[in-house]
């Protein structure tokens, strides 16, 4: 390990607060896409990765990732923190997420409300937990120890959920203010997931949207879904990154960019994963939605100085 | 470890996820009484379908040899007894190749988990530290009386394994969409694995070479790991797989052990 991530002290690395990337959209990086990129040349908008991949010391990996990085604002995203498990953070994986903060300098940086290992074992999915005083407590504790490794505030991101939790006190929008508020952190909105979710609960994604906390939101998510039947035969929504993003989808994302302004937005698409033209067309209708309301963006960014 | 108050719901979540004979977790429930069954079911397929694929990402040859529906059945089995521990999902499976020894149905291809060490060797080649191979000329700047005293210093990425089967043979010959052809997976290969700048090699070593390379890479000197070499077969070329293993990128260093 010690080849790749410098040990340093939490007092060796300084506080870094990126500079914005403005209201451009971005594509997860996916290697097998390494090759068109680089022959297409640096152009406008970021890759988001998922920090795991990158987590090991050496090799391909790096060296794709490092071409990327040279001409394009980065986006890691981590999969695996389980910041919503009642267990300790795992010490080591986050000293490895640091590691990549200082070496890539992301401009954006985000993570999941969710927790993916219990016990020893690691579940490698995004698992769904209460909204309870006691969670709400443990996940910003969990906020803080990552925004004090790393030196600079998270993004989290809002779940999809196919379950909800007798022991549910609040709602989950409530649930995520409370938690920007004591913690300080951004949000990263996945449209997507509160499509999926209010779906699945048989609740009003417009409701959703209308109580979230929209001035914290510092990137937004867009994916495709799928979609299967409950044990009622109604529709249950699957979050599966593998197609191109819903029009409900699309349309709410319209709503959320009227009302917010123009905020960096990833197309995330993670299997069955389509040719890099494919993907940089989904990119580029979010950009369309993007550049409409990018003097929302100025107007409010003037209001707030 | 008991969990605090009010943070239990993982303990009562989890233990289902990869156990089909459980129940639903009563701790949750489908929207306005709705049942949750089928929607505790997207976790419980998400958790092992996703770890299937995992070993498929480790393990293509094997998965070719076996074709998918068995590679899947057999993942499953192992998934669901010996789920991961690090959320590096890279450095998943090093149990796979053992398991896949025991596996009732595998029992017909005993090389299969040769094949499979090869694999999950090549994976860790993938992900090893970047180093700068050993050049040969350091060792033609060594005095010839020194010689038997140098110690090697391996590469991150060089890994060697040894075999009873073709294991080599079967790795490569499944690795990508080669035709399939007929080996005789009867005769002994060793391999060394090698990631000299970022393209993973494996080789497969001449006889004697594993045995030498094995004394080299675990630190003994040029003198000990040649005299071994020879004991196991007396027609071992020292120069050849000597020259053979720098090419290949299996040190970065060497150092001139001190007589004393």
């Amino acid at each position: 390990m010690s080849t790749v991530f410098k040990p340093t002290g939490p007092a060796a690395m300084p506080l870094r607060f990126a500079v914005p990337i403005g209201g451009v959209a971005g594509t997860s990086f996916k290697p097998e896409h390494l090759a068109d990129i680089l022959e297409a040349g640096p152009r406008r908008g970021f890759f988001e990765v998922h920090a795991e991949n990158y987590m090991g010391d050496g090799g391909p990996p790096h060296r794709a990732l490092e071409a990327i990085r040279r001409d394009h604002p980065l986006s890691l995203h981590g999969v695996c923190m389980s910041i919503g498990g009642p267990r300790p953070l795992d010490k080591a994986h986050l000293a490895r997420f640091r590691g990549l903060v200082a070496r890539y300098q992301p401009a954006l940086v985000s993570e999941h409300l969710a927790w993916s290992t219990h016990e020893t074992s690691f579940f490698n999915d995004l698992l769904p937990l209460p909204y309870t005083e006691a969670t709400l407590a443990c996940v910003c504790d969990h906020i803080d120890q990552v925004q004090e490794a790393i030196r600079r505030p998270l993004l989290l991101e809002n779940p999809s959920t196919y379950v909800a939790f007798r022991e549910t006190a609040m709602r989950e929008t409530e649930f995520i203010r409370a938690i920007a508020e004591r913690t300080g952190c951004g949000l990263l909105l996945d449209v997507n997931n509160v499509f999926v979710s209010a779906t699945n609960h048989g609740t009003s994604a417009l409701d959703y949207l209308a109580d979230f906390p929209l001035s914290r939101v510092q990137e937004i998510h867009l994916a495709g879904h799928a979609e299967q039947a409950d044990d009622e035969g109604e529709a249950l929504l699957i979050d599966s990154h593998d197609g191109p993003v819903a029009d409900a989808v699309w349309k709410l994302y319209e709503i959320v960019i009227q009302r917010r302004g123009a905020v960096p937005t990833l197309i995330e698409w993670d299997s069955k994963i389509p040719n890099w033209p494919v993907l940089q067309a989904e990119a580029a209708a979010a950009q369309a939605i993007l550049d409409r309301h990018q003097a929302t963006a100025f107007a409010e960014e003037r209001h707030a100085a | 470890m008991r969990p605090e108050p009010g943070l239990s719901f993982a303990a009562a979540f989890a233990p289902a996820l990869l156990d089909p004979a459980r129940s639903t977790p009563a701790i949750v429930t489908g929207p306005n009484g709705k049942s949750a069954n089928r929607r505790y079911d997207v976790y419980r397929n998400n958790v092992t379908v996703s770890l299937i694929d995992a070993l498929a990402a480790v393990y293509p040859a094997v998965q070719r040899i076996t074709g998918t529906e068995f590679f899947r059945a057999m993942a499953r089995v192992h998934v669901r007894s010996n789920p991961p521990t690090s959320p590096l999902l890279f450095e998943y499976g090093r149990e796979f190749p053992a398991f896949i020894e025991t596996y009732e149905h595998a029992q017909d291809m005993p090389w299969l988990a040769d094949v499979a060490h090869i694999e999950r060797a090549w994976l860790d080649a993938y992900h090893a530290a970047d180093a700068s191979p050993l050049s040969p000329a350091r060792l033609s700047a060594v005095p010839p009386d020194r010689l038997a005293d140098v110690v090697f210093v391996p590469h991150p990425a060089a890994r060697c394994l040894r075999s009873q089967y073709a294991a080599v043979t079967i790795f490569a010959a499944n690795r990508d969409d080669a035709s399939v052809m007929r080996i005789d997976a009867s005769t002994p290969e060793d391999a060394l694995i090698t990631r000299p700048e970022f393209d993973v090699t494996v080789h497969r070593l001449p006889p004697g070479g594993a045995v030498f390379a094995d004394s080299l890479m675990s630190g003994q000197s040029l003198g000990e790991a040649a005299a071994s070499a020879l004991d196991a077969g007396p027609g071992f070329d020292l120069a050849a797989n000597l020259a053979g293993l720098i090419e290949a990128g299996a040190f970065i260093s060497l150092a001139c052990g001190d007589p004393s």
